[in-house]
């Protein structure tokens, strides 16, 4: 096998309509046609989604694990952000 | 040449046709020019053969002389395939697999929607469930041809000495006998010149695109619809069929 395989996109797959896009993994294509098809090979051969998206990896910018702290930990002693404290009628059922 | 002979014969050139391609295909497992297209084509090679059990099934049914699709698949010798000569070629560099590849695929796509609409209502059945397949298998390989026709000029190089080589095999596709002509009369069989009209077409188009020339004023080859094949046919059924001709009803 060759040592370039292309570069990496990540790939999100929609269950039904109207539901959120969910990354399902990764693979290495090199261009946007070829990230589809790799993609349908890969994860879709089980009818587990009606879309697909694909994005080049290097296009996703992610925070690093240092920023647990500024992003993340300020919401744990204001738990009036959270909406606990309304009742649920029954009625409604899983929120 | 009764019905039943004919259909007999019909439907095991499709049988061929398939598992033999199959059985190519799959020497590229483990061996694709990249993981991701590696279980590409093998998942196509999966579909191709899946196609081959369905139409040997329905062919040793025809036959009722209690043969499986297995019988048909490990017990039978070179003169008795029908599958058309571009099918059994090796598979050479990733170029030449993926051009014959377009080439079947294209053949395939058009075959299988004329016939969906056959009077035999497996036929119909068997072409009906690969249409989808063979419309992603067409999509694969169309792209890979773009790709290597409009890549580099070795991949240009490549793809264009792919389509010279086979070029002479394609004219197989479309050839009849009296086997077509007694099952088109009954609205069995499809008539492969509409195919060729729709085939020309697509792959002249195709071409263009990939910036590759159709080849001219080629020989073409024939023989396959009487069983006379390539000398490269015996040594893909010898290693198909080596183990159930070693071990007759194994189990695994």
């Amino acid at each position: 096998m060759s040592d370039n395989q292309g570069p990496v996109w990540e790939i999100f797959l929609q269950k039904k309509a109207g539901q959120p896009f969910v990354h399902c993994g990764s693979l290495h294509a090199f261009d946007k046609e070829m990230a589809l098809q790799n993609a349908r090979d890969l994860y879709t051969r089980r009818n587990e989604g009606c879309a697909i998206w694909a994005v080049p990896a290097n296009a996703i910018v992610a925070s690093s694990p240092e920023d647990i702290g500024p992003f993340f930990e300020p919401a744990n002693d204001k738990v009036y952000r959270h909406p606990t404290f309304y009742q649920i009628p029954d009625a409604i059922g899983h929120m | 040449m009764d019905l039943k002979a004919a259909l007999f014969n019909y439907t095991l050139r499709l049988g061929d046709t398939n598992l033999i391609l199959g059985q190519r295909l799959s020497e590229w497992t483990g061996h694709g020019p990249f993981l991701e297209e590696d279980l590409a084509l093998t998942n196509i090679a999966l579909d191709i053969t899946g196609a081959a059990k369905s139409f040997l099934e329905y062919a040793a049914s025809i036959e009722g002389k209690g043969r499986t699709e297995d019988d048909l698949a490990y017990f039978r010798n070179d003169r008795q395939f029908f599958n058309v000569k571009l099918t059994e070629l090796p598979n050479g560099d990733y170029a030449k697999t993926i051009v014959r590849q377009a080439f079947i695929d294209c053949f395939d796509f058009y075959f299988y929607q004329e016939l969906s609409k056959s009077k035999d209502e497996t036929l119909a059945g068997i072409a009906q469930k690969s249409i989808k397949e063979v419309t992603y298998h067409l999509r694969h390989s169309s792209s890979w041809v773009e790709r290597f026709g409009d890549g580099t000029d070795e991949s240009h190089t490549r793809a264009q000495d792919a389509v010279n080589e086979l070029w002479q095999f394609t004219a197989e596709l479309f050839e009849m006998n009296e086997v077509d002509e007694l099952l088109i009369k009954e609205g069995i069989a499809v008539d492969l010149n509409i195919v060729k009209t729709k085939w020309d077409k697509h792959i002249e188009e195709l071409l263009n695109k990939s910036t590759l020339t159709k080849p001219e004023n080629v020989f073409m080859q024939t023989g396959s619809r009487k069983g006379i094949h390539t000398e490269y046919l015996g040594y893909i059924l010898a290693e198909m069929q080596a183990l159930p001709r070693m071990y007759p009803n194994a189990k695994w």
